[in-house]
């Protein structure tokens, strides 16, 4: 295909893609309470009234409480999980990998209408664990994928010379295993982080009315009264996810965690 | 060593807890969903254990139909998009210096993870009156004067596509970066046009990766549950609304677990029917 067709395909979908992004910002500098771009006037007090103002700032705080505590429930989940699947291919151990990357498949509606059955029947309907554990579980395809990618890539004879030379398996994990997957750790952790931050679906359904993350908090002042501090807080989000996903960019191998083979190559 | 059976109990230990966690909290809640779809419905939003199918009867509805279909609709029309769109532009990617791929991804890894509200939001601020498009075509003296361009279906359309567009990339980026390029290159030798050897031996090499992908995201799209409320119309609402409509605002929990089992059943044999047509379709092509 001709060079300057593909220059303009790109082009088009990097307009495409920033369109929405860019009226966003504008409209968060707004100087009045108003939705205008170009913006009316500059400021920043939409930002300053993130952090300020009780009604988002208890938001931020839940969805970072539960992004931080559900990513890392995940974690502990998909960690041996895959050791396992590693160290010994049995189907019962496949087939709970199976179940682990389910939750992702599924429409959302699906797993959150179980688990608000699930919540409502043992009494924890509205409580901030509901949420915390419900996305730990949702979300666990993510570590579950990116750790067992870096188990894939562990040489066995490292691991079989280790052994040989009288290493027990608490010695090989803690020396070589860990070590090796721990990039794989930080990046699953990471995109379960960032989804969780961003999930809306399952957290209203669990304890929409009690826990307030700050998706269901956006989407309320979508109903309920528009104001410009929705735009800054998109703001931050896209700003926050960038700047994850390019430290992993920067620091890890991207190309392969999204499952492209011999990156060395390019 | 590696690769050995597990022998004994301690062995085993690793997995007892994610095997827990899974079983605890997602087969257990499966279960109740299931049982609860069977179960009676008191009126005042309340339901006793019981077995009738009169929830599964009751989703016999135009309404239910209706929605159900242009869910499928939807979601298929947009996955085509999609996938029409991304295909060319993951060729591309995939080509590029690794420096230049790693800009992308992460641009498009940022743009995945916003959340259906804001992607909601940002569409509907850009097609708005007051900060829309539609106002530098005014100043570009194009119209005359500002218009609202949502709700409405083309609304909906462009929103569902650029929640999965992101999406669509990285289903696709696998299997294009791992085409060998040895083969367009012969093909270009041999002396096909680069556009001819696009179509006939890039697409056609990929040709179950674009199934497989096609089906992900059809799958991916079928679960959009804000932006019908954000940019579509009533009319434009999805199965995800209808489900969460009746377990939230008519807390009729047995109807609505009868919806979601129903619901998956049909995108499961969907995704089995289109895997089996994909297949039958290689094996005729060559």
């Amino acid at each position: 295909m001709g060079k300057t067709l593909r220059i303009f395909f790109l082009g088009i979908i990097l307009f495409l893609l920033c369109g929405p992004l860019v009226v966003v910002s504008g409209v968060s500098l707004n100087a009045k309470k108003r939705l205008f771009f170009p913006p009316d006037g500059v400021s920043l007090r939409w930002y300053q009234e993130l952090l300020t103002e009780k009604s988002w700032l208890i938001p931020v705080q839940n969805s970072l409480t539960v992004a931080t505590t559900s990513s890392l429930i995940a974690l502990s989940i998909a960690l041996p999980l895959a050791y396992f699947l590693w160290r010994y291919r049995v189907f019962y151990a496949r087939a709970l990998f199976t179940l682990g990357i389910s939750p992702f498949i599924l429409p959302p509606v699906i797993t959150a209408l179980g688990f608000l059955s699930f919540w409502v029947t043992i009494g924890f309907y509205g409580k901030m664990i509901a949420t915390m554990i419900s996305h730990a579980i949702f979300f666990v395809t993510l570590p579950l994928v990116t750790i067992s990618l870096g188990f894939e890539s562990i040489d066995h004879e490292i691991v079989e010379a280790a052994e040989t030379m009288g290493a027990d398996s608490g010695t090989v994990f803690k020396t070589i295993i860990f070590p090796m997957i721990r990039p794989y750790m930080i990046s699953g952790y990471a995109f379960a982080f960032v989804l969780s931050l961003n999930e809306y679906i399952v957290a209203y359904m669990v304890a929409g009315f009690t826990v307030e993350t700050l998706p269901i908090k956006i989407f309320n002042s979508l109903r309920y009264g528009y104001t410009p501090v929705m735009a800054s807080v998109t703001v931050v989000f896209v700003l926050l996810a960038a700047l994850i996903f390019g430290l992993i960019g920067r620091f890890g191998d991207l190309p392969k965690l999204l499952g492209a083979m011999n990156p060395e190559e390019k | 060593m590696i690769g050995d059976k597990p022998k004994g109990v301690r062995a085993h230990s690793p997995l007892a807890y994610p095997a827990l966690m899974l079983g605890i909290f997602f087969i257990i809640p499966f279960g109740i969903m299931v049982a609860v779809s069977f179960f009676h419905r008191e009126p005042g939003g309340f339901y006793i254990p019981g077995f009738e199918v009169t929830n599964y009867q009751n989703l016999y509805t135009a309404l239910f139909g209706r929605t159900l279909m242009f869910s499928l609709f939807i979601a298929g029309l947009s996955a085509a998009v999609c996938v029409s769109i991304g295909f060319p532009f993951t060729y591309f990617i995939t080509r590029m210096r690794r420096q230049a791929q790693v800009v992308w991804l992460v641009f498009l890894m940022s743009v995945l993870s916003l959340s259906e509200v804001i992607v909601g939001f940002a569409w509907s601020l850009l097609l708005s009156r007051t900060a829309g498009l539609s106002n530098i075509l005014v100043w570009l003296e194009l119209m005359d004067k500002p218009a609202a361009w949502y709700p409405g279906f083309t609304a909906l359309l462009f929103g569902i596509c650029y929640l999965a567009f992101p999406y669509t990339v990285l289903v696709l980026y696998p299997p294009l970066s791992r085409l060998d390029p040895a083969l367009p290159e012969a093909a270009q030798t041999l002396g096909a046009s680069p556009l001819r050897t696009f179509f006939t031996v890039i697409v056609g090499s990929l040709r179950n990766a674009i199934v497989a992908s096609f089906v992900m995201v059809f799958v991916f799209t079928l679960g959009v549950y804000l932006l019908p409320q954000i940019l579509g119309r009533p009319r434009h609402w999805t199965l995800s609304v209808l489900i969460t409509d009746q377990a939230i605002y008519q807390t009729n929990m047995p109807m609505a677990a009868s919806m979601a089992i129903f619901f998956m059943i049909v995108s499961l044999l969907l995704v089995a029917l289109t895997m089996v047509v994909g297949k039958g379709k290689t094996l005729k092509g060559g």
